[in-house]
């Protein structure tokens, strides 16, 4: 008789409690603890501000965990990995024998001086990246008839990368179909020395943002944002001014993570990059956006993550070495405008490289080039996402990336994957 | 991979000339790289690329200005101050590490 307790029932944390409740014997107990009932699909809040309704976004956490799951809904105060312990807002407290925390980060639009303390916040200075800023955007945008338009991304790591800029050749799309593009202008700023930086990339996108007449700001580190004059301001002096402010805030881990002391300066947890066993505790694993992996905080690398740990928490459990190492695999869409997508796939080691995905030469999808197919398999991935990944079940994909259908292009090759630390 | 060579000491670059093995380094190396920018190292310049180079070496990535300020204890103003522009990718250049990136 043992009890697992898992800390977030987001992507990770459900896919995890599913999975191991079919692998794990009857007489353990898994319980899952959450603050609240709304399990958000993330990759719709790119949608909300444009087309899509807000309430298909959220369901019921609940619905999605198997029979044998016990769901618990209440604020982590704290977690101490010596006493095995996790104490709840309110005074109570669990105890574990093996702990997952999957709580996720979050968009923190207090990070940034002048956004969530601004007198413009939600009028003209918004984020995409709750679900209040993506209604509130829907709005702003409907309402928008001329002016400057600035994307802006604070800092890395954000969830989902490249959201950023999907939601420049969104928007940039958005305006052009209401015909008034013309009366619209619009700059992507970047910390970064250029909306594409890896060189496979950025050779294949390079001209997109040029193509569209998307103005560039890069290498630009956000200062504050100044209500008053409608500005955003760089340490390095430079003031870009707006009508319409999209920001990505700096992300940070949960707030239990940092008051824990078990996050590093973002409030990431530090864990083994191959095997996400937590620095602190081998009974603590990190599954999801709330580790420190050098990887993507991404649905995608949760998944994967999460399928190639299964057979390591069995094998923990039992004393034994840990047989899998993740290798940091990601597979993004990214939505191009215009009804197409960009699909790129990769890990640690490899850079997104062009080729044919899933299988060699046939696809369907192809990588690094816009296509019609692959933005059709974004949003057909929304059913996949409540009706397959969640529940559990098996996708079609591989969890490790694979090298099949890539093209290598001068100096990408992979690096061989190196083996699991020993614990 | 190029081969970069400056007064007589060789070094592997990528296609924008970072590092590309951060081994290959040499606060001697940094130093003729500096002058290449028009930047003078002195203490000041050298504790950023100290911590720089530390941090990678436990950590993997190259450290972005966020984590200088808030692990490093480094003020954003003033490396602005020290390497007007572009601090974050002069100082991984000088570092020896590879420029910060994103995904794509």
């Amino acid at each position: 008789m043992s009890s697992l307790l898992i800390l977030g029932a987001g992507t990770a944390g459900t896919m995890a409690a599913n999975m191991l409740r079919d692998k794990l014997d009857p007489s353990w107990s898994i319980t899952v603890v959450d603050r609240d009932d709304d399990h958000v699909y993330q990759p719709g809040l790119l949608f909300v501000p444009f087309w899509m309704k807000p309430d298909r976004v959220v369901k019921d956490r609940r619905s999605f965990l198997k029979e044998g799951v016990t769901y618990l809904r209440r604020e982590i105060a704290k977690v101490d990995p010596a006493a095995h312990r996790v104490d709840l807002v309110g005074g109570d407290h669990l105890g574990y024998d093996w702990l997952i925390i999957a709580s996720g980060s979050r968009a923190r639009t207090d990070l940034v001086p002048g956004m969530a303390d601004g007198a413009l916040f939600r009028t003209k200075v918004h984020d995409f990246y709750t679900l209040e800023g993506a209604v509130a955007l829907h709005e702003a945008l409907d309402n928008f008839t001329e002016g400057r338009i600035l994307v802006h991304l604070a800092e890395l790591p954000i969830k989902c990368p490249v959201a950023p800029l999907e939601f420049t050749f969104l928007v940039e799309d958005y305006f052009r179909k209401k015909g008034i593009r013309h009366k619209v202008d619009i700059t992507y700023v970047t910390p970064l020395d250029g909306a594409f930086t890896k060189p496979v990339s950025s050779k294949a996108f390079g001209s997109l943002l040029t193509d569209r007449s998307v103005r560039l700001a890069a290498d630009f580190t956000v200062e504050r944002i100044d209500n008053e004059k409608q500005q955003l301001i760089g340490y390095d002096g430079r003031a870009l001014p707006f009508d319409l402010l999209v920001t990505i805030p700096p992300h940070t881990g949960a707030q239990f993570v940092i008051d824990s002391g078990l996050g590093d300066e973002g409030g990431f947890i530090p864990v083994d990059k191959h095997t996400l066993r937590a620095d602190v505790s081998g009974r603590i694993f990190v599954l999801g956006d709330a580790s420190n992996i050098p990887a993507s905080k991404a649905g995608s690398v949760a998944h994967f993550a999460t399928e190639v740990f299964i057979d390591n928490f069995l094998a923990a459990i039992e004393g034994k070495p840990l047989p899998n190492a993740f290798d940091g695999h990601a597979n993004c869409f990214i939505e191009s405008g215009r009804g197409q997508a960009m699909l790129i796939d990769f890990n640690y080691d490899t850079e997104p490289l062009p080729g044919m995905y899933p299988a060699p030469l046939v696809g369907p999808m192809t990588l690094l080039k816009p296509s019609r197919i692959n933005h059709v398999g974004k949003l057909a991935f929304e059913q996949m996402y409540w009706r397959i990944l969640l529940p559990g079940h098996k996708m079609p994909v591989p969890a490790l990336m694979s090298m099949a259908g890539k093209k290598a292009v001068n100096g990408s090759t992979p690096a061989a994957a190196s083996a699991p630390a020993a614990r | 991979m190029p081969t970069n060579t400056l007064n007589g000491r060789s070094f592997e670059v990528d296609e924008e000339g970072f590092f590309t093995d951060s081994s290959q380094w040499s606060p001697e190396l940094a130093t003729d790289l500096a002058a290449l920018i028009g930047v003078e190292l002195d203490e000041a310049h050298l504790a950023p690329i100290r911590f720089m180079r530390e941090d990678a070496a436990a950590n993997g990535p190259t450290p972005t200005l966020r984590r200088l300020q808030a692990v490093g204890g480094f003020d954003i103003k003033e490396l602005y101050r020290l390497y007007p522009g572009k601090p974050a990718k002069k100082m991984s250049w000088l570092a020896g590490l590879r420029k910060p990136v994103g995904c794509v």
